[in-house]
């Protein structure tokens, strides 16, 4: 590619050509999410007659936020309450799980267990997962409690979040691990005081991720919620299944539902490229 | 492997929640879901009935209209979506390269469409495709085109959800390329811009050859990922109109929870599930070969 860049360098028109074409690519990919935004600030007359301009209302945002009929809160704080749990669990658990299986010895097929494990729940349409652990939790009559949705939300993103604990891990010098424990560290005093500072850059990337993925999911939490366990992505779903669409209020629900991957994107950008990335070429 | 020795405890310990999670969460509903596939289950009087029926479930699939509209949308949309994506990723991811620095800012802006969840991806587009106020209507309304239904006409509904996951994830595809473009080895390129190569042909003989098995990792992640789709065909289309724009996650979930038939739809998902192992394996065999021989 350096030959490219070098010829670009010597005729700077067609740099300009360049970043014309990269402004116009930002246009398309950016301009459906300003053209919503608008939209949450219009009436729904005004949307309907398609005015080009528009004095900016905010009554959609008080009927999704503030109106009494309104469940949009409450599924706000059911995906904050589901994310949140999980993303945690997930963390904890395969940060364990990471070390333990690179450097603690096990047996070949014990790695390689997980390891089907992640390809399959790659692979899987999440509907299929969404039915079979809506069965399961239905024998133990938990089909529509949040404890369901956290777990399987927990079950869902683990094995990404194990391979990508693991790459990092092994970015991790030995040296540092046996020092530790020359000096007469304890296993949970190492992982404390030596691995987890180490590793931080690599947890938050993860927890970065599984929390979005946990955010934006869809199938499992239509199968598994109710009206008034349902998350962001359900709630949504469900205006355009009303007799008449407020398509307005939908706008401003979306725009809200936004917030934690605007939050990700403005403060988390290295990591989540690093998540993303690690994920897919590991 | 390592050479400090801690006692069984954190061995054991640490990787213990995980083998619950493992085994109750992943292996024990997947293997109802094998089982359930072999049951005619209903419900009489409050009570579930299930009845053994063996392959006949799996025997049924066969038939099943929806299911076959499904694969072959589900075909079309993979294979059309993930080849422009690849196509448009790489170009971009070429283009940012060549920019170096000043595009750093570009970088950051073409991340958002893969973390805005996929429900809103397809609410966003199906305000956008509105056949009365819809901002392409709108477009096509100035320059005295008369408004096109994109979602309600047979023809175009699937093209139109196939431009909705191209315009999703061709993002992703570029992050993909773009580490692997960024990547390449620079003295290659010198060299054969030394041996008087042009661009093209320095593109053509040089980096393409080396990005290969990038595109090729990149083209099965988004196939995959294509494979599943499921939420942005429930907002925009629902399958329809008809079985324009069905999907295989879509009817899975029509079968399954829907008409609640879960002996059924068990069988969709375990069929769906055997056949992309059975897809995945055949394609990183024959890729294998391919490195192999080279």
């Amino acid at each position: 590619m350096s030959d490219i860049v070098q010829t670009k360098r010597r005729m700077p028109t067609d740099k300009v050509l360049l970043h014309v074409a990269m402004i116009a690519a930002v246009i398309i990919t950016l301009g459906p999410f300003v053209w919503i935004a608008l939209s949450a600030f219009k009436t729904q007359i005004v949307l309907l007659m398609g005015d080009i301009t528009f004095s900016p209302v905010s009554y959609n945002f008080d009927e999704v936020l503030f109106d009494r009929r309104s469940t949009y809160p409450q599924n706000f704080l059911n995906s904050l309450i589901v994310a949140g749990v999980s993303t945690t669990l997930v963390i904890v658990i395969a940060f364990l799980a990471g070390y333990s299986l690179l450097r603690m010895n096990w047996p070949r097929w014990i790695l390689n267990a997980f390891l089907v494990w992640a390809m399959l729940f790659n692979l899987v349409p999440p509907v299929s997962l969404a039915s079979a652990w809506y069965e399961l939790f239905r024998t133990v009559n938990l089909s529509i409690d949040l404890v369901a949705l956290t777990l399987a939300h927990t079950t869902l993103n683990l094995p990404l979040a194990l391979w990508l604990l693991i790459s990092f891990f092994r970015e991790v010098p030995r040296e540092l691990e046996e020092a530790a424990f020359v000096d007469g560290a304890k296993f949970l005093t190492l992982l404390r005081r030596v691995i987890v500072p180490v590793m931080m850059p690599g947890i938050v990337a993860t927890a970065v991720l599984v929390f979005i993925f946990s955010w934006n999911e869809f199938p499992v939490a239509l199968a598994l919620t109710n009206n008034k366990t349902a998350t962001v992505p359900v709630a949504i779903a469900k205006y355009v299944q009303e007799e008449e669409i407020k398509y307005t209020q939908m706008a401003a629900a979306s725009v809200l539902s936004a917030i934690p991957a605007l939050i990700a994107l403005i403060f988390g950008q290295r990591f989540i490229v690093k998540g993303l990335t690690a994920g897919a070429v590991k | 492997m390592t050479s400090v020795q801690l006692g069984w405890m954190p061995k054991y310990g640490s990787l213990f929640p995980a083998v619950v999670f493992f085994l109750a969460l992943a292996v024990l509903p997947v293997a109802n879901l094998i089982f359930l596939s072999f049951m005619d289950i209903s419900w009489s009087g409050g009570v579930v009935q299930r009845e053994f029926v063996g392959l006949e479930n799996y025997a049924a699939l066969g038939d099943d209209p929806l299911l076959k509209a499904g694969i072959v949308n589900t075909l079309i949309l993979v294979v059309v979506a993930t080849s422009c994506q690849v196509l448009l990723g790489l170009a971009l991811a070429i283009a940012c390269s060549s920019l170096g620095h000043s595009s750093r800012l570009y970088r950051t802006l073409f991340i958002l469409p893969i973390l805005i969840p996929g429900i809103i991806i397809g609410a966003i587009w199906r305000l956008m495709y509105n056949f009365q106020f819809g901002i392409i209507n709108q477009g096509l309304d100035l320059l005295g085109i008369p408004a096109v239904d994109w979602l309600g006409s047979p023809h175009l509904a699937l093209a139109s959800v196939i431009v909705v996951d191209i315009w999703h994830w061709t993002p992703f595809s570029f992050l993909l390329l773009l580490a692997a473009v960024e990547g390449l080895p620079k003295d290659v390129s010198e060299a054969a811009k030394v041996d008087g190569a042009t661009a093209w042909q320095e593109f053509r003989r040089v980096s393409l050859p080396l990005l290969w098995p990038a595109i090729f990792m990149t083209f099965i992640f988004r196939a995959v990922i294509a494979f599943k789709v499921f939420d942005e065909v429930f907002l925009l289309t629902s399958g329809g109109p008809g079985t324009a724009t069905e999907v295989i996650s879509f009817t899975i979930y029509q079968r399954f929870f829907l008409q609640d038939n879960p002996g059924y739809g068990s069988a969709i998902s375990v069929a769906v599930i055997f056949s992309v192992a059975l897809i995945i394996a055949i394609a990183l065999q024959l890729q294998n070969r391919r490195e192999a021989t080279r």
